[in-house]
């Protein structure tokens, strides 16, 4: 099977500074991926490559070659990339727009404005993320008068919308509560059936909990990439036991 | 020591709160009587301004202005706001630290001055290119268009700055272009600042004399098209205020009152837009 996303060679600087070394990985597709280490080691500079999201900073130089189901990102048109590559914030962020418009607002900017395929989406994207039964009969309130578990899920719900292959996750539960945190992560595990998942977090027992794979990362270098109960038991890098153990971060 | 301070001050806040109280007052006793005089209605929307004959109706000068101020925002706001998402959005920094300030300079300049333009090259340009005197409610409202740019522009870029950065990223992560970002997500959650921007320059444009009385041609009739020389309420006190007497200076204040309520009226609903949270 090809892997959802490969980086080979792969070095980004912020003007002088060297954010990530050398970085190569393959993600498998349909699995959650999780990608730990300390602040500021580079995880999710790193995920925002596989959007581009990146580039939108003012003197970032990319180096290295990136792959998405095979085909070398920065061939694919920038809009279709990130309609594929679906990104979800450390903060939720939904739009200060109805609940319905939030969620067909992938639609509505990629040219879609028949009114059965928006209405059966939002019930369709809603439904996935276990929104519809709590807000069906809510649909044109503000989004910003949502928990933030269900703007959290909202959120989710407008790249369901959108068909992406692969959802990014940056920290997605950090602003959450333990019992948001943990049905978040529930929520992840019913959508790995259909969607490549690559979550950033520092929290190291929700990677352990939720993820197949795992990489440490350091420093912006790649320190170690594998199986996740293999790197929380019997990890292969010194520094990766260092962290795991809680001797730094 | 602080407690003299607090009195000092207290008496400061007091005594500027009690001279605009009574300045309001003031207007209200000289003008009062006149409205209840004439009859409110007749007073508002009589057609006949004969102050001699005794007949105080202003209607043709509450339609002026608002005629002047309409045109002046249906020019001015367009323009204005798109400069802000331009300066704000779009533009290299380098181009919008340079030309913010350039339009706030333009705040600078004195009425008279745009008055004067207006009468010496917008005026003609009217005149011989489509008809009609020339001064008129087209050169009033083009002239007040460009004197309410610096309000509407800085307000809306203050607006557009204050729109959390996290819209603007995730509305591009969904693969939105940046134009569509703009369009569908920072703008409608900068309207109540913008609002509240353009609603200060409208209380601008209705409350704008210098300028209006040296363009608008200030004939006392209801105007049929943007081509119709009209007066509007500023105009109409500044005007006649040198020679009215009796009832005739009344009704002048009386005029003022209703301008009062006008410029009082927008400040609230600016004010209320401007408070409301997205």
């Amino acid at each position: 099977m090809t892997n959802a996303l490969t980086a080979k060679k792969l070095d980004l600087y912020y003007g002088d500074f060297h954010a990530l070394k050398n970085v190569n990985l393959a993600i498998a597709p349909k699995k959650i991926t999780a990608l730990i280490g300390p602040s500021g080691c580079g995880k999710s500079t790193l995920l925002r490559v596989f959007n581009r999201m990146n580039e939108l900073i003012a003197g970032v130089k990319i180096t290295g070659e990136v792959k998405i189901f095979g085909r070398t990102m920065n061939k694919i048109n920038l809009l279709e990339l990130r309609k594929s590559v679906g990104m979800v914030f450390q903060r939720p962020n939904p739009f200060p727009l109805t609940i319905y418009d939030n969620v067909i607002y992938g639609l509505r900017i990629h040219g879609i404005s028949k009114k059965d395929i928006l209405d059966e989406t939002a019930f369709t994207s809603l439904t996935s993320v276990g929104l519809w039964n709590d807000l069906k009969d809510r649909l044109k309130e503000n989004a910003l008068k949502l928990s933030g578990e269900q703007q959290q899920r909202l959120c989710i719900a407008r790249l369901i919308a959108l068909k992406s292959d692969i959802l990014l996750m940056d920290e997605p539960c950090s602003a959450l509560d333990p019992i948001a945190t943990a049905r978040i992560e529930e929520l992840m595990q019913d959508l790995k059936e259909n969607y490549t998942i690559v979550i950033v977090t520092h929290n190291m027992q929700q990677a352990a909990r939720v993820s197949e794979e795992c990489g440490f990362m350091l420093l912006g270098e790649l320190v170690e990439f594998g199986n996740t109960d293999r790197i929380f038991t019997a990890p292969s890098d010194k520094r990766t036991e260092d962290y795991i153990t809680g001797r730094y971060g | 020591m602080d407690k003299i301070i607090s009195k000092l001050l207290f008496l400061a806040a007091t005594s500027s709160t009690a001279i605009l109280a009574l300045i309001a007052l003031f207007i209200f006793k000289e003008g009062v009587p006149i409205m209840a005089k004439s009859g409110l209605a007749h007073f508002l929307f009589g057609n006949e301004w004969r102050p001699l004959q005794g007949m105080f109706g202003i209607f043709p000068f509450i339609v002026g202005s608002l005629w002047i101020t309409a045109g002046a925002l249906i020019l001015g706001v367009p323009l204005g706001v798109c400069c802000a998402v331009y300066l704000a959005e779009f533009s290299p920094k380098k181009w919008a630290n340079i030309l913010k300030p350039a339009i706030e300079l333009l705040a600078g300049i004195p009425s008279v001055v745009y008055g004067f333009m207006g009468v010496m090259w917008l005026a003609p340009i009217i005149r011989t290119h489509l008809g009609g005197p020339g001064l008129s409610i087209l050169a009033a409202s083009c002239v007040l268009a460009i004197m309410i740019l610096p309000t509407i522009v800085g307000v809306s870029i203050d607006a557009i700055n204050a729109v959390p950065k996290s819209y603007k990223e995730g509305s591009l992560a969904l693969g939105a272009t940046e134009w569509q970002t703009v369009w569908r997500v920072i703008l409608p959650a900068a309207r109540s600042g913008i609002l509240a921007g353009v609603i200060l320059g409208m209380g601008r444009a209705v409350g704008e004399t210098m300028a209006v009385i040296m363009i608008s041609g200030n004939a006392t009739i209801i105007p049929n098209n943007m081509l119709d020389s009209v007066r509007t309420l500023t105009a109409n006190i500044a005007i006649e205020m040198g020679y009215a007497i009796g009832d005739h200076r009344q009704a002048l204040f009386a005029t003022g009152v209703v301008l009062f309520f006008f410029i009082m009226g927008l400040n609230m609903i600016a004010l209320k837009f401007s408070r409301r949270k997205f």
